[in-house]
C-alpha cells in the first residue's frame, strides 16, 4: 500500500514535469476539412490502422467499392490546403503535414505512399510510347 | 467437363440476375435512384457501393485484329494516362509494359497483322497457381489482380505468364493516379481498368480505340454485345492449346 501510494506521488509530479509549457514536443496536427470523420477522433487515432487494413482486403480481394473507411476519401479531407498533400513540410514549415506530423513523431514507418498517391485530386499524366 | 463458362447452373444464374439488373435500377447517390424502364442498357453497368464483385458476371475483351490499325499506339497512350504510367527508365526494358502492339507476319505471303496484347485474364491463371504469398489473385468477375500489400516482388508470377503480360516495377513512383496504386517492389499487369469498371466504365483501351477494334463486356451474359459476337464469328483464344480460358480473345488471327 505505502508504496502504491508514493508510486502515485512520483507519477503525478513527472507527469506535471513532462507536461510542463514546452518541455515535451508534440505533433502539430493541422486538419483541412475538419469535422467529417467517419469515427471520433479517439477511435481514429487508436484503429485507423485496423479500419484501412480490413477495407483494403475487402476493397482489392472482393471488390466492394465506396467503403466509408478509404484511403482516398481520408486524402481528400486531410491533405494540406497549401500544397495538397499529406505528406512533407506545412504550410507553415513548423512541422509536417497530417500523416506525416504524427508518424514522425512516434516513428512508425508509413508505407502507404509507397504506392498510394499522398496528393489530394491528383491527375495522372500519362507518358507517350 | 464443367467450366466456369458452361456450367448450366451458372447460365441459370446469370440469367436471374440479367431479368433484375434489366429493371435498370441505378444508384445516383445514397438514397436516390435513377429508375428507367426499357430495354437500353449499358455495355456494364455500376456496381452499388458496398456490394462484392460476382461471379455472376466474366468480364472479357474481344479485340478484331483486321480492324487494329498499324502503328496506331492510341489505347497505349489511353492505358498509360489512365493507370500513371510515367517512368521512363535509363534501360527501357525495365519500363513497366501494361499493354504493347505486337506485330505478326505470314511468312509465306507476308500478310502484317497487328494487335494489342496484355493481361489475358485467363480463368485458369498460371500467375496465380506460381505466386508464393497468394498476392496474384483471381477477382470473382475473373479479372486477374495483383494484391500489392502482399506481393513480395519475387517475379515468379512473370516467369508463369505464357503472355509476358506482368511488369516489374524498377524505381520509386511519385506519378500514380489516385485510383491505381502502383510502386517500387512490386510486380503489376493490366487490371481490366478495375477501377473504371467498378464504375460502369468501359477499360480505358477500349475507349480510346478509333476503330473499334475492341470490345468490353460480360462473357457470361448471353444478351451482351461480346457474347453475341463470340458466338457469330471465329474467335481465337492466343495458346488456346494451354486451356487457360482465357478472357481476352482475338478475331481475324
Amino acid at each position: 500500500m505505502r508504496y502504491g501510494a508514493l508510486l502515485a506521488v512520483v507519477l503525478a509530479l513527472l507527469a506535471q514535469l513532462a507536461w510542463a509549457d514546452g518541455r515535451t514536443a508534440k505533433p502539430t496536427i493541422e486538419i483541412a476539412n475538419p469535422g467529417k470523420c467517419v469515427a471520433p477522433a479517439e477511435e481514429m487515432r487508436r484503429n485507423h490502422m485496423e479500419m484501412l487494413k480490413h477495407q483494403r482486403d475487402r476493397t482489392m480481394r472482393a471488390g466492394i467499392r465506396g467503403e466509408p473507411a478509404s484511403l482516398n476519401a481520408c486524402i481528400e479531407c486531410h491533405a494540406s490546403k497549401a500544397t495538397g498533400s499529406v505528406l512533407g513540410a506545412n504550410e507553415a514549415g513548423k512541422g509536417s503535414n497530417f500523416c506525416e506530423t504524427c508518424h514522425s513523431y512516434v516513428a512508425v514507418k508509413l508505407d502507404c505512399f509507397e504506392c498510394h498517391q499522398p496528393k489530394a485530386k491528383f491527375k495522372a499524366a500519362g507518358l507517350k510510347p | 467437363m464443367s467450366t466456369p463458362d458452361n456450367n448450366p447452373r451458372r447460365k441459370f444464374i446469370a440469367a436471374a440476375g440479367a431479368s433484375v439488373a434489366g429493371l435498370g435500377f441505378t444508384a445516383i447517390a445514397p438514397g436516390l435512384h435513377l429508375m428507367a424502364v426499357g430495354e437500353a442498357k449499358a455495355a456494364t453497368e455500376a456496381r452499388k457501393a458496398g456490394s462484392a464483385a460476382s461471379s455472376i458476371v466474366r468480364w472479357g475483351l474481344l479485340i478484331d485484329a483486321n480492324k487494329c490499325a498499324p502503328g496506331c499506339t492510341k489505347c497505349i497512350d489511353a492505358c498509360h494516362t489512365e493507370n500513371g504510367v510515367t517512368e521512363k527508365l535509363p534501360d527501357p526494358r525495365q519500363n513497366s509494359q501494361w499493354i504493347r502492339k505486337i506485330e505478326l507476319t505470314d511468312r509465306r505471303n507476308g500478310k502484317k497483322t497487328e494487335l494489342p496484347m496484355m493481361c489475358q485474364h485467363c480463368a485458369e491463371p498460371p500467375c496465380v497457381d506460381v505466386c508464393p504469398t497468394g498476392a496474384s489473385m483471381k477477382r470473382a468477375d475473373g479479372i486477374v489482380l495483383v494484391d500489392r500489400h502482399t506481393c513480395i516482388g519475387c517475379r515468379y508470377c512473370m516467369m508463369a505468364c505464357p503472355y509476358k503480360a506482368r511488369s516489374f516495377v524498377h524505381a520509386p513512383l511519385t506519378e500514380q493516379n489516385p485510383e491505381v496504386p502502383r510502386g517500387q517492389g512490386c510486380v503489376e499487369s493490366c487490371t481490366l481498368c478495375v477501377h473504371r469498371v467498378d464504375k460502369g466504365q468501359t477499360p480505358a483501351c477500349v475507349e480510346s480505340c478509333p476503330t473499334g477494334a475492341m470490345t468490353f463486356g460480360d462473357l457470361n451474359d448471353p444478351a451482351s454485345d461480346i457474347a453475341k459476337r463470340i458466338a457469330s464469328v471465329p474467335t481465337t483464344q492466343v495458346r488456346s492449346d494451354l486451356r487457360l480460358n482465357q478472357a481476352v480473345r482475338y478475331q481475324g488471327i
